[in-house]
Protein backbone atom coordinates (compact mmCIF):
# COMPACT_ATOMS: atom_id res chain seq x y z
CA UNK A 1 0.00 0.00 0.00
CA UNK A 2 2.45 2.58 -1.23
CA UNK A 3 2.04 5.87 -3.05
CA UNK A 4 2.09 5.76 -6.84
CA UNK A 5 2.60 8.75 -9.12
CA UNK A 6 -1.12 9.63 -9.14
CA UNK A 7 -1.16 9.57 -5.35
CA UNK A 8 1.91 11.75 -5.10
CA UNK A 9 0.24 14.19 -7.50
CA UNK A 10 -2.86 14.19 -5.27
CA UNK A 11 -0.67 14.87 -2.25
CA UNK A 12 0.92 17.86 -4.02
CA UNK A 13 -2.53 19.15 -5.04
CA UNK A 14 -3.53 19.03 -1.38
CA UNK A 15 -0.37 20.99 -0.57
CA UNK A 16 -1.29 23.60 -3.17
CA UNK A 17 -4.82 23.88 -1.79
CA UNK A 18 -3.46 24.38 1.71
CA UNK A 19 -1.06 27.08 0.55
CA UNK A 20 -3.91 28.86 -1.25
CA UNK A 21 -6.09 28.61 1.84
CA UNK A 22 -3.38 29.97 4.16
CA UNK A 23 -1.94 32.49 1.73
CA UNK A 24 -3.07 35.53 3.73
CA UNK A 25 -1.75 34.08 6.98
CA UNK A 26 1.67 33.38 5.43
CA UNK A 27 1.75 36.90 4.01
CA UNK A 28 1.01 38.35 7.45
CA UNK A 29 3.75 36.27 9.08
CA UNK A 30 6.20 37.46 6.44
CA UNK A 31 5.01 41.06 6.83
CA UNK A 32 6.04 41.00 10.49
CA UNK A 33 9.64 39.91 9.90
CA UNK A 34 10.17 39.98 6.14
CA UNK A 35 8.82 41.42 2.92
CA UNK A 36 5.24 40.13 3.04
CA UNK A 37 5.55 37.90 0.00
CA UNK A 38 5.93 34.34 1.29
CA UNK A 39 2.23 33.48 0.83
CA UNK A 40 2.17 35.13 -2.57
CA UNK A 41 5.39 33.43 -3.66
CA UNK A 42 4.35 29.95 -2.61
CA UNK A 43 0.86 30.30 -3.98
CA UNK A 44 2.23 31.38 -7.36
CA UNK A 45 4.62 28.42 -7.31
CA UNK A 46 2.09 25.80 -6.29
CA UNK A 47 -0.55 27.13 -8.69
CA UNK A 48 1.99 26.53 -11.47
CA UNK A 49 2.77 23.04 -10.11
CA UNK A 50 -0.94 22.20 -10.10
CA UNK A 51 -1.52 23.41 -13.63
CA UNK A 52 1.43 21.39 -14.82
CA UNK A 53 -0.02 18.30 -13.09
CA UNK A 54 -3.39 19.06 -14.70
CA UNK A 55 -1.68 18.96 -18.06
CA UNK A 56 -0.39 15.49 -17.32
CA UNK A 57 0.95 13.50 -14.38
CA UNK A 58 4.45 12.10 -15.00
CA UNK A 59 4.93 8.33 -14.75
CA UNK A 60 6.78 7.86 -11.47
CA UNK A 61 6.61 9.52 -8.04
CA UNK A 62 10.17 10.73 -8.57
CA UNK A 63 9.23 12.37 -11.87
CA UNK A 64 6.21 14.05 -10.26
CA UNK A 65 8.41 15.48 -7.52
CA UNK A 66 10.93 16.61 -10.10
CA UNK A 67 8.23 18.51 -12.00
CA UNK A 68 7.20 20.17 -8.76
CA UNK A 69 10.83 21.05 -8.07
CA UNK A 70 11.60 22.67 -11.41
CA UNK A 71 8.29 24.52 -11.40
CA UNK A 72 8.86 25.92 -7.91
CA UNK A 73 12.41 26.93 -8.83
CA UNK A 74 11.13 28.82 -11.86
CA UNK A 75 8.01 30.39 -10.42
CA UNK A 76 8.33 31.20 -6.72
CA UNK A 77 10.67 34.18 -7.01
CA UNK A 78 11.76 34.29 -3.36
CA UNK A 79 13.99 32.24 -1.08
CA UNK A 80 11.29 29.59 -0.82
CA UNK A 81 11.77 28.81 -4.54
CA UNK A 82 15.34 27.53 -4.49
CA UNK A 83 14.82 26.04 -1.01
CA UNK A 84 11.63 24.04 -1.62
CA UNK A 85 12.82 23.43 -5.18
CA UNK A 86 16.05 21.89 -3.95
CA UNK A 87 14.11 19.90 -1.33
CA UNK A 88 11.81 18.32 -3.93
CA UNK A 89 14.68 17.84 -6.38
CA UNK A 90 16.84 15.99 -3.86
CA UNK A 91 13.90 13.82 -2.82
CA UNK A 92 13.14 13.05 -6.47
CA UNK A 93 16.74 12.10 -7.16
CA UNK A 94 16.89 9.90 -4.06
CA UNK A 95 13.69 8.07 -5.00
CA UNK A 96 14.90 7.37 -8.54
CA UNK A 97 12.39 5.61 -10.79
CA UNK A 98 10.57 3.55 -8.14
CA UNK A 99 6.94 3.19 -9.19
CA UNK A 100 5.60 3.29 -5.64
CA UNK A 101 6.77 4.88 -2.42
CA UNK A 102 6.52 2.93 0.84
CA UNK A 103 7.03 4.29 4.35
CA UNK A 104 10.79 3.75 4.14
CA UNK A 105 10.94 5.74 0.88
CA UNK A 106 8.96 8.60 2.43
CA UNK A 107 11.39 8.80 5.36
CA UNK A 108 14.38 8.60 3.01
CA UNK A 109 12.89 11.22 0.69
CA UNK A 110 12.26 13.61 3.58
CA UNK A 111 15.83 13.18 4.79
CA UNK A 112 17.13 13.99 1.30
CA UNK A 113 14.86 17.04 1.19
CA UNK A 114 16.27 18.34 4.48
CA UNK A 115 19.83 17.77 3.31
CA UNK A 116 19.00 19.77 0.18
CA UNK A 117 17.56 22.73 2.10
CA UNK A 118 20.58 22.80 4.41
CA UNK A 119 23.01 22.57 1.50
CA UNK A 120 21.23 25.41 -0.31
CA UNK A 121 20.56 27.81 2.55
CA UNK A 122 23.27 26.87 5.09
CA UNK A 123 20.84 27.25 7.99
CA UNK A 124 21.02 25.17 11.16
CA UNK A 125 18.32 24.24 13.63
CA UNK A 126 17.76 27.30 15.81
CA UNK A 127 18.32 29.88 13.06
CA UNK A 128 14.52 30.41 12.82
CA UNK A 129 13.96 29.10 9.29
CA UNK A 130 12.07 26.28 7.61
CA UNK A 131 14.89 23.99 8.82
CA UNK A 132 13.44 24.31 12.32
CA UNK A 133 10.29 22.59 11.06
CA UNK A 134 11.81 20.19 8.57
CA UNK A 135 14.62 18.78 10.73
CA UNK A 136 12.38 17.51 13.56
CA UNK A 137 9.88 16.32 10.93
CA UNK A 138 12.53 14.09 9.36
CA UNK A 139 13.53 12.67 12.70
CA UNK A 140 9.91 11.97 13.63
CA UNK A 141 9.34 10.33 10.23
CA UNK A 142 12.34 8.07 10.70
CA UNK A 143 11.21 7.12 14.21
CA UNK A 144 7.71 6.39 13.00
CA UNK A 145 9.04 4.22 10.19
CA UNK A 146 11.32 2.34 12.61
CA UNK A 147 8.27 1.69 14.80
CA UNK A 148 6.50 0.09 11.86
CA UNK A 149 4.38 3.08 10.78
CA UNK A 150 2.85 3.10 7.28
CA UNK A 151 3.02 5.97 4.78
CA UNK A 152 0.18 7.89 6.43
CA UNK A 153 1.62 7.38 9.92
CA UNK A 154 5.09 8.48 8.85
CA UNK A 155 3.77 11.65 7.20
CA UNK A 156 1.48 12.35 10.13
CA UNK A 157 4.37 12.06 12.60
CA UNK A 158 6.39 14.39 10.37
CA UNK A 159 3.53 16.92 10.27
CA UNK A 160 3.11 16.92 14.07
CA UNK A 161 6.83 17.47 14.62
CA UNK A 162 6.96 20.18 11.95
CA UNK A 163 4.13 22.08 13.63
CA UNK A 164 5.96 21.95 16.95
CA UNK A 165 9.17 22.99 15.19
CA UNK A 166 7.43 25.95 13.54
CA UNK A 167 6.04 27.07 16.90
CA UNK A 168 9.52 26.79 18.39
CA UNK A 169 10.73 29.60 16.10
CA UNK A 170 8.62 32.21 17.92
CA UNK A 171 11.15 33.01 20.70
CA UNK A 172 14.15 32.73 18.37
CA UNK A 173 16.26 35.45 16.79
CA UNK A 174 16.39 34.86 13.03
CA UNK A 175 19.89 34.21 11.77
CA UNK A 176 19.22 33.46 8.10
CA UNK A 177 17.16 35.04 5.37
CA UNK A 178 15.51 38.43 5.31
CA UNK A 179 14.33 38.24 8.94
CA UNK A 180 17.95 38.11 10.07
CA UNK A 181 18.26 41.80 9.15
CA UNK A 182 15.83 42.52 11.99
CA UNK A 183 18.08 40.93 14.62
CA UNK A 184 16.36 40.90 18.03
CA UNK A 185 13.22 42.39 16.56
CA UNK A 186 12.51 39.04 14.89
CA UNK A 187 11.84 37.56 18.34
CA UNK A 188 8.16 36.91 19.05
CA UNK A 189 7.17 35.90 15.52
CA UNK A 190 6.78 32.49 13.91
CA UNK A 191 8.97 32.01 10.85
CA UNK A 192 6.87 32.02 7.65
CA UNK A 193 8.87 29.26 5.95
CA UNK A 194 8.74 26.99 9.00
CA UNK A 195 4.98 27.60 9.14
CA UNK A 196 4.49 26.75 5.46
CA UNK A 197 6.59 23.59 5.90
CA UNK A 198 4.29 22.49 8.71
CA UNK A 199 1.18 23.32 6.65
CA UNK A 200 2.48 21.42 3.63
CA UNK A 201 3.39 18.32 5.63
CA UNK A 202 -0.02 18.39 7.36
CA UNK A 203 -1.81 18.50 4.02
CA UNK A 204 0.46 15.78 2.57
CA UNK A 205 -0.32 13.54 5.59
CA UNK A 206 -4.07 14.06 5.22
CA UNK A 207 -4.03 13.40 1.50
CA UNK A 208 -1.99 10.22 1.95
CA UNK A 209 -4.43 8.72 4.44
CA UNK B 1 37.25 41.38 -28.67
CA UNK B 2 34.76 40.83 -25.88
CA UNK B 3 34.94 37.12 -26.58
CA UNK B 4 38.30 37.05 -24.85
CA UNK B 5 37.10 38.68 -21.69
CA UNK B 6 35.34 37.31 -18.66
CA UNK B 7 31.70 38.42 -18.57
CA UNK B 8 29.62 39.57 -15.59
CA UNK B 9 26.03 38.94 -14.58
CA UNK B 10 24.31 41.12 -12.00
CA UNK B 11 21.46 39.36 -10.17
CA UNK B 12 19.11 41.49 -8.12
CA UNK B 13 15.59 41.43 -6.71
CA UNK B 14 14.92 44.61 -8.66
CA UNK B 15 15.13 45.09 -12.40
CA UNK B 16 16.02 48.74 -11.90
CA UNK B 17 18.83 47.90 -9.50
CA UNK B 18 20.34 45.20 -11.74
CA UNK B 19 20.17 47.49 -14.78
CA UNK B 20 21.75 50.36 -12.87
CA UNK B 21 24.62 48.32 -11.47
CA UNK B 22 25.30 46.82 -14.88
CA UNK B 23 25.28 50.28 -16.43
CA UNK B 24 27.73 51.72 -13.91
CA UNK B 25 30.06 48.72 -14.18
CA UNK B 26 29.99 48.66 -17.98
CA UNK B 27 30.96 52.32 -18.14
CA UNK B 28 34.34 51.41 -16.70
CA UNK B 29 34.84 48.40 -18.92
CA UNK B 30 33.78 49.04 -22.51
CA UNK B 31 34.78 45.59 -23.78
CA UNK B 32 33.23 43.55 -20.99
CA UNK B 33 29.78 42.01 -21.34
CA UNK B 34 27.75 42.93 -18.26
CA UNK B 35 24.25 41.43 -18.15
CA UNK B 36 21.61 42.44 -15.65
CA UNK B 37 19.10 39.86 -14.38
CA UNK B 38 16.80 41.60 -11.95
CA UNK B 39 13.21 41.27 -10.78
CA UNK B 40 10.41 38.95 -11.80
CA UNK B 41 9.17 38.58 -15.35
CA UNK B 42 6.03 40.58 -14.48
CA UNK B 43 8.19 43.45 -13.24
CA UNK B 44 7.70 42.58 -9.57
CA UNK B 45 10.39 42.28 -6.92
CA UNK B 46 12.05 38.88 -6.67
CA UNK B 47 14.51 36.64 -8.44
CA UNK B 48 13.72 34.83 -11.66
CA UNK B 49 15.65 31.60 -12.15
CA UNK B 50 15.04 31.47 -15.88
CA UNK B 51 16.14 35.05 -16.43
CA UNK B 52 19.31 34.42 -14.46
CA UNK B 53 20.06 31.23 -16.34
CA UNK B 54 19.49 33.00 -19.67
CA UNK B 55 21.74 35.90 -18.66
CA UNK B 56 24.57 33.60 -17.61
CA UNK B 57 24.25 31.53 -20.76
CA UNK B 58 24.16 34.55 -23.06
CA UNK B 59 26.96 36.37 -21.28
CA UNK B 60 29.47 33.57 -21.63
CA UNK B 61 31.53 34.01 -24.74
CA UNK B 62 34.03 31.36 -23.75
CA UNK B 63 36.10 32.92 -21.00
CA UNK B 64 33.62 32.32 -18.23
CA UNK B 65 31.24 34.39 -16.17
CA UNK B 66 31.38 35.97 -12.74
CA UNK B 67 27.95 36.35 -11.13
CA UNK B 68 27.20 38.96 -8.46
CA UNK B 69 24.01 39.11 -6.40
CA UNK B 70 22.28 41.41 -3.96
CA UNK B 71 20.90 39.18 -1.19
CA UNK B 72 18.99 36.08 -0.07
CA UNK B 73 17.27 34.26 -2.87
CA UNK B 74 19.38 36.07 -5.47
CA UNK B 75 22.38 34.11 -4.21
CA UNK B 76 20.52 30.82 -4.09
CA UNK B 77 18.93 31.37 -7.49
CA UNK B 78 22.30 32.31 -9.00
CA UNK B 79 23.90 29.21 -7.54
CA UNK B 80 21.12 26.99 -8.87
CA UNK B 81 21.42 28.57 -12.32
CA UNK B 82 25.17 27.95 -12.39
CA UNK B 83 24.72 24.36 -11.19
CA UNK B 84 22.28 23.74 -14.01
CA UNK B 85 24.66 24.92 -16.76
CA UNK B 86 25.98 22.22 -19.11
CA UNK B 87 29.40 23.19 -17.77
CA UNK B 88 28.99 24.61 -14.26
CA UNK B 89 32.72 25.43 -14.06
CA UNK B 90 32.12 28.13 -16.67
CA UNK B 91 30.62 30.44 -14.08
CA UNK B 92 31.22 31.37 -10.48
CA UNK B 93 28.92 33.12 -8.00
CA UNK B 94 30.87 35.50 -5.80
CA UNK B 95 30.13 36.86 -2.37
CA UNK B 96 30.90 40.54 -2.86
CA UNK B 97 29.31 43.93 -2.29
CA UNK B 98 27.11 44.40 -5.35
CA UNK B 99 28.09 47.84 -6.59
CA UNK B 100 31.75 47.97 -5.62
CA UNK B 101 32.20 44.30 -6.48
CA UNK B 102 30.69 44.73 -9.94
CA UNK B 103 32.90 47.71 -10.71
CA UNK B 104 36.06 46.04 -9.40
CA UNK B 105 35.22 42.88 -11.37
CA UNK B 106 34.48 44.87 -14.53
CA UNK B 107 37.81 46.67 -14.35
CA UNK B 108 39.64 43.42 -13.73
CA UNK B 109 37.86 41.75 -16.66
CA UNK B 110 38.62 44.71 -18.89
CA UNK B 111 42.28 44.36 -17.97
CA UNK B 112 42.22 40.78 -19.16
CA UNK B 113 41.92 39.08 -15.77
CA UNK B 114 40.88 35.45 -15.90
CA UNK B 115 37.79 34.18 -14.13
CA UNK B 116 39.56 33.60 -10.83
CA UNK B 117 41.18 37.04 -10.92
CA UNK B 118 37.90 38.77 -11.74
CA UNK B 119 36.16 36.89 -8.93
CA UNK B 120 38.94 37.84 -6.53
CA UNK B 121 38.70 41.47 -7.55
CA UNK B 122 34.98 41.43 -6.70
CA UNK B 123 35.54 39.76 -3.33
CA UNK B 124 38.39 42.11 -2.49
CA UNK B 125 35.99 45.04 -2.83
CA UNK B 126 34.38 43.93 0.45
CA UNK B 127 35.47 45.98 3.42
CA UNK B 128 38.63 47.04 1.66
CA UNK B 129 40.63 49.55 3.59
CA UNK B 130 40.67 51.92 0.74
CA UNK B 131 44.05 53.45 1.25
CA UNK B 132 47.09 52.27 3.10
CA UNK B 133 48.71 54.79 5.33
CA UNK B 134 52.40 54.88 4.38
CA UNK B 135 53.33 55.61 7.98
CA UNK B 136 51.80 52.28 9.03
CA UNK B 137 53.19 50.21 6.23
CA UNK B 138 56.70 51.65 6.66
CA UNK B 139 57.55 48.71 8.91
CA UNK B 140 57.84 46.29 6.05
CA UNK B 141 59.87 48.67 3.92
CA UNK B 142 63.24 47.79 5.48
CA UNK B 143 62.89 44.13 4.87
CA UNK B 144 61.80 44.72 1.30
CA UNK B 145 63.84 42.80 -1.16
CA UNK B 146 66.85 44.71 -2.42
CA UNK B 147 66.46 43.12 -5.84
CA UNK B 148 62.94 44.46 -6.11
CA UNK B 149 64.23 47.91 -5.26
CA UNK B 150 66.72 47.61 -8.11
CA UNK B 151 63.99 46.93 -10.64
CA UNK B 152 61.97 49.82 -9.30
CA UNK B 153 61.02 53.03 -11.05
CA UNK B 154 59.52 56.28 -9.89
CA UNK B 155 57.91 59.37 -11.37
CA UNK B 156 56.15 62.49 -10.21
CA UNK B 157 53.04 63.49 -12.06
CA UNK B 158 51.09 66.70 -11.68
CA UNK B 159 47.47 66.12 -12.60
CA UNK B 160 46.34 68.55 -15.27
CA UNK B 161 42.97 67.05 -16.11
CA UNK B 162 39.81 68.70 -14.79
CA UNK B 163 38.51 66.01 -12.41
CA UNK B 164 41.77 64.63 -11.02
CA UNK B 165 41.80 60.94 -10.11
CA UNK B 166 38.03 60.67 -10.11
CA UNK B 167 36.11 57.56 -11.20
CA UNK B 168 36.80 57.53 -14.92
CA UNK B 169 40.47 58.56 -14.86
CA UNK B 170 41.03 56.17 -11.94
CA UNK B 171 39.50 53.35 -13.97
CA UNK B 172 41.67 54.24 -16.97
CA UNK B 173 44.76 54.28 -14.80
CA UNK B 174 43.96 50.95 -13.14
CA UNK B 175 43.23 49.45 -16.54
CA UNK B 176 46.46 50.65 -18.16
CA UNK B 177 48.59 48.78 -15.62
CA UNK B 178 46.29 45.79 -15.12
CA UNK B 179 48.44 43.42 -17.16
CA UNK B 180 51.87 44.80 -16.24
CA UNK B 181 54.21 42.67 -14.17
CA UNK B 182 54.91 45.24 -11.47
CA UNK B 183 53.52 46.41 -8.17
CA UNK B 184 52.45 49.99 -8.79
CA UNK B 185 51.67 52.50 -6.04
CA UNK B 186 50.41 56.03 -6.25
CA UNK B 187 51.11 58.30 -3.32
CA UNK B 188 49.61 61.67 -2.46
CA UNK B 189 50.96 63.16 0.75
CA UNK B 190 50.90 60.38 3.36
CA UNK B 191 48.39 58.21 1.63
CA UNK B 192 49.23 55.47 -0.78
CA UNK B 193 46.98 53.65 -3.21
CA UNK B 194 47.29 50.46 -5.19
CA UNK B 195 47.24 51.58 -8.83
CA UNK B 196 45.23 48.50 -9.84
CA UNK B 197 42.41 49.36 -7.48
CA UNK B 198 39.97 51.97 -8.71
CA UNK B 199 38.64 52.48 -5.19
CA UNK B 200 42.01 52.82 -3.70
CA UNK B 201 42.90 55.43 -6.35
CA UNK B 202 39.67 57.34 -5.90
CA UNK B 203 40.19 57.39 -2.14
CA UNK B 204 43.30 59.49 -2.62
CA UNK B 205 40.94 62.26 -3.75
CA UNK B 206 43.75 63.63 -5.88
CA UNK B 207 42.54 66.77 -7.67
CA UNK B 208 43.61 68.89 -10.57
CA UNK B 209 46.98 70.45 -9.77
CA UNK B 210 47.97 67.82 -7.20
CA UNK B 211 51.31 66.10 -7.65
CA UNK B 212 51.27 62.37 -7.08
CA UNK B 213 54.26 60.06 -6.85
CA UNK B 214 54.12 56.88 -8.86
CA UNK B 215 56.39 54.04 -7.75
CA UNK B 216 56.65 50.69 -9.44
CA UNK B 217 58.59 47.55 -8.56
CA UNK B 218 58.90 44.42 -10.64
CA UNK B 219 60.23 43.34 -14.00
CA UNK B 220 58.02 45.78 -15.93
CA UNK B 221 58.32 48.70 -13.53
CA UNK B 222 59.63 51.07 -16.24
CA UNK B 223 56.83 50.10 -18.55
CA UNK B 224 54.23 50.76 -15.85
CA UNK B 225 55.60 54.24 -15.22
CA UNK B 226 55.72 54.96 -18.95
CA UNK B 227 52.11 53.97 -19.43
CA UNK B 228 50.85 56.06 -16.53
CA UNK B 229 52.93 59.05 -17.59
CA UNK B 230 51.58 58.79 -21.13
CA UNK B 231 48.01 58.57 -19.85
CA UNK B 232 48.49 61.63 -17.66
CA UNK B 233 50.07 63.53 -20.56
CA UNK B 234 46.97 62.79 -22.61
CA UNK B 235 44.98 64.34 -19.73
CA UNK B 236 43.32 60.96 -19.21
CA UNK B 237 41.64 61.34 -22.60
CA UNK B 238 39.31 63.99 -21.20
N1 LIG C 1 19.18 30.58 4.12
C1 LIG C 1 18.00 30.02 4.42
N2 LIG C 1 17.94 28.75 4.86
C2 LIG C 1 16.74 28.19 5.16
N3 LIG C 1 15.57 28.81 5.05
C3 LIG C 1 15.59 30.08 4.62
C4 LIG C 1 16.78 30.75 4.28
N4 LIG C 1 16.47 32.00 3.86
C5 LIG C 1 15.13 32.10 3.94
N5 LIG C 1 14.59 30.94 4.40
C6 LIG C 1 13.18 30.61 4.58
O1 LIG C 1 12.44 31.26 3.57
C7 LIG C 1 11.35 31.93 4.16
C8 LIG C 1 11.00 33.17 3.37
O2 LIG C 1 10.57 32.81 2.10
P1 LIG C 1 10.12 33.90 1.04
O3 LIG C 1 9.55 33.17 -0.10
O4 LIG C 1 9.32 34.94 1.70
O5 LIG C 1 11.49 34.47 0.59
P2 LIG C 1 12.15 35.91 0.83
O6 LIG C 1 12.91 35.86 2.09
O7 LIG C 1 11.15 36.97 0.67
O8 LIG C 1 13.13 35.86 -0.40
P3 LIG C 1 14.25 36.85 -0.84
O9 LIG C 1 15.53 36.22 -0.41
O10 LIG C 1 14.10 36.88 -2.31
O11 LIG C 1 13.98 38.13 -0.18
C9 LIG C 1 11.79 32.23 5.57
O12 LIG C 1 10.69 32.34 6.43
C10 LIG C 1 12.68 31.05 5.92
O13 LIG C 1 11.94 29.98 6.46
MG1 LIG D 1 9.49 37.01 1.86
Amino acid sequence: MGCDAERVAAVLRAGGASVAEHKAELIELDRAIGDADHGENLDRGFAAVLSSLDAGVPETPGAVLKTAATTLISKVGGAAGPLYGTAFLRAATKLGDASELDAAAIATGLRAALDGVVARGKAEVGDATMVDALAPAVEAAERSHADGGDVAAVLSAAADAAKEGADSTVPLTARKGRASYLGERSVGHADPGATSTALLLRSFAEAAR
Amino acid sequence: MSGERVALVVVSHSGGLADGVAEVAAQMAPDVTVRPAGGLSDGGIGTDFEAVLAAVTEADTGSGVVVLYDLGSAQMTAEMAVESLPEPEAAVVVDAPLVEGAIAAAVSAQGGGDRAAVADAARAAAGRSEVTDTAESADGADSEDAAAAESGAKAEITLANEVGLHARPAALLARCVADVDADVRITLGDTEADARSVFSLMSLTARKGDTVVVTATGTQAEDAIARITALAERNFDE
